[in-house]
């Protein structure tokens, strides 16, 4: 068993609620950080973590709460960002669903760290008993007193309130989640100003992710020093990886990224191997936006090495033979799965995501998601693959906030990778509709299932 | 038609303003929508969307632009029950284009459509955060998951049975 830091309590019955919580140690960081600890000595100690953001772009968290202004005057916020949208990503559903507590706790010494005294977790829409279960959790511990004014006889104040949203993807990207939040269209801003200089109401505000805030809790349990002992190189600590698709065993899971990729899909403490005994055929593994890998380089690098599961690793070979480790959305497909029906899944995804503020990727999409329309119905030229090829190399890059490289992406590492399949498809316009393209060369060289 | 909240719907609506600092009460407007879509019919008629804009002291306009980007809106009449299928990549590669055309084929209906007895709205949506537990819908406030064929008649027959009572 690897080392969990998060779920290490998630099966405990009744953990859910607060006196169990607290009776398993719950809330002890919030006593550590506001009694023996100040704002500036947990900044450090995340930062000593090597803690990095867990929505997907693995931003260092310590760095970015450093970035924070201080005008005099000028109240701070900090914004958990629970608008968890990204397709193959669940992990944050699972952590508030069953452990509300432990992202509380996290919520109170982040900004008792930020010198924030309202906070807001703004959560997606679409989890709506979610939100039910955080407020009870907010209930609870206003009424233990971890919550309101005076916290342990401290002084320090702090609020949380829960923002639901109400069914955009966009709104994860955090100036849309905050425009949002100000009862907006969320339409991202230009930068700068950061949020951490003029963010939400126009005052500093930090935005971090679920995981990341709960991360917060053992770093300060434990010390930013022992929490980077876990992993390897800069993937410290834990990570939750939501896997899906076509595996044995899917759900939430806490690794330490030492263990490789192969382990993570095969072994029965996770996935558990492809269902009904089938080849793998691709993985993408950190959430849709990320390149997707043909069986042959996912398992191993393009040099031969082992992958492993950590941020070093999954992007080893950059995107020419690399993916990311993104949000840990980790989507399994068999030998039955069509990649080009996939990518148009995702393209249609990403074109009804786009807020429709830049051209590139309002335009962009919707072409995207037509000519892999086309191409999957059998009515597609070979002249379309360049056209697609064209059409997302010319959103990546050219857009206000990263949607337009979300969307470009997935295109792009399905031709790389896949082109001749397709070519198949081009070539096979009725052959296409009713049969598959299958494994052909994709398939896994070292594991063939007996 | 004019709308007006009971009391218990005011209250909530300024438990909701209260999260917000004074003068910043526009930011309520998202769970505000809520509200009122859930308060009544479970869609937004241009006469609701005006009076959350008189209740939030707001443009109309700053309504209705918000109210028109956000799916969980709907503008147009909906059933009692709407059945939200995801048919975003980890739902289709699990199955998810199946249990769709079940769907449709039980209900008579295609996406977007409403049963004649208006007791069903079938909506096709994006993504939902429970690719692990695919094929799945979203029916009011809950998911239903690991979808197959069985369980889609008896969710139907359990939605039904509620109306009939």
């Amino acid at each position: 068993m690897g080392i969990k830091l998060l779920l290490d309590k998630a099966n405990v019955p009744g953990i859910r609620g607060y006196e169990v919580y607290r009776r398993e140690g719950g809330y002890r960081s919030v006593e550590k950080a506001l009694k023996e600890m100040n704002p500036e000595s947990i900044v450090e100690e995340v930062k000593k973590s090597g803690l990095r953001g867990r929505g997907g772009a693995g931003f260092p968290t310590g760095m970015k709460w450093s970035f924070i202004a201080k005008p005099e005057g000028v109240p701070r916020h900090l914004v958990c960002n629970a608008d968890e949208s990204e397709p193959g990503t669940f992990k944050d559903r699972y952590l508030m669903e069953f452990l509300p507590h432990l992202l509380l706790e996290g919520l109170i010494v982040s900004s008792f760290a930020l010198g924030a005294n309202d906070t807001y977790i703004y959560i997606r829409g679409e989890y709506a008993w979610i939100t039910d279960i955080l407020e009870e959790a907010i209930n609870e511990a206003k009424a233990n007193g971890w919550l309101g004014k005076n916290i342990l006889g401290t002084g320090f104040e702090c609020n949380i309130y829960v923002h639901r949203g109400a069914g955009a993807y966009i709104c994860g990207e955090e100036t849309a989640l905050i425009e949002s939040l100000e009862g907006k269209r969320g339409n991202p801003r230009i930068k700068p100003p950061f949020p951490a200089i003029q963010g939400v109401w126009q005052r500093p505000t930090v935005v971090n992710n679920v995981e990341t805030l709960a991360a917060i809790v053992p770093i300060i349990n434990m010390g930013g020093e022992e929490y980077a002992k876990i992993g390897v190189g800069r993937s410290t600590g834990t990570k939750l990886i939501s896997a899906c698709g076509n595996i044995n065993k899917p759900g939430v899971y806490e690794i330490d990224m030492t263990i490789s990729v192969e382990e993570f899909i095969y072994s029965d403490e996770y996935c558990g191997g492809i269902k009904g005994g089938k080849q793998l055929k691709a993985c993408i593994p950190g959430g849709s936006s990320v390149p997707i890998l043909p069986a042959n380089l996912l398992l191993k690098t393009a040099t031969g090495e082992t992958r492993y599961m950590n941020y070093e690793s999954l992007s080893d070979g950059g995107f020419a033979t690399g993916s990311m480790l993104g949000s840990g959305g980790f989507i399994v497909l068999d030998e039955d799965q069509c990649i080009v029906k996939n990518t148009l899944t995702l393209a249609r995804f990403y074109r009804h995501e786009s807020c429709g503020q830049c051209s590139p990727c309002r335009e962009g999409t919707g072409w995207m998601e037509k000519i892999l329309h086309k191409i999957e119905h059998g009515h597609g030229t070979i002249a379309d693959i360049d056209l697609l090829w064209d059409i997302q190399r010319k959103i990546e890059g050219n857009t206000i906030c990263p949607l337009g490289d979300a969307a470009a992406w997935p295109v792009a590492a399905a031709i790389r990778h896949f082109r001749d399949e397709f070519e198949w498809h081009i070539n096979n316009p009725v052959l296409s509709q009713t049969s598959n393209f299958g494994l052909q060369h994709y398939a896994d060289p070292i594991h063939v299932p007996a | 038609m004019t709308y007006t909240f009971n009391e218990t719907q005011m209250t909530e609506l300024n438990r909701l303003v209260a999260h917000y600092p004074e003068g910043k009460q526009k930011s309520a407007l998202l769970p505000a929508l809520h509200l009122a879509q859930d308060s009544f019919d479970g869609w937004l008629p241009t006469e609701l969307m005006d009076y959350v804009a008189s209740l939030l002291h707001i443009e109309p306009i700053e309504v209705y632009e918000v109210a028109s980007f956000y799916s969980m809106f709907n503008l147009k009449p909906v059933g009692k029950f709407i059945f939200e299928v995801c048919q975003t990549g980890p739902c289709m590669i699990s199955g998810s284009d199946d249990i769709i055309a079940y769907i449709q084929q039980q209900l008579a209906i295609k996406p977007g459509e409403t049963t004649q007895d208006g007791v069903f709205t079938l909506k096709l949506v994006e993504c939902l955060g429970a690719c692990g537990y695919a094929p799945m819908m979203q029916v009011g406030k809950i998911f239903r998951e690991h979808l197959t064929k069985e369980k889609v008649d008896s969710i139907i027959a359990e939605y039904r049975a509620t109306v009939t009572k």
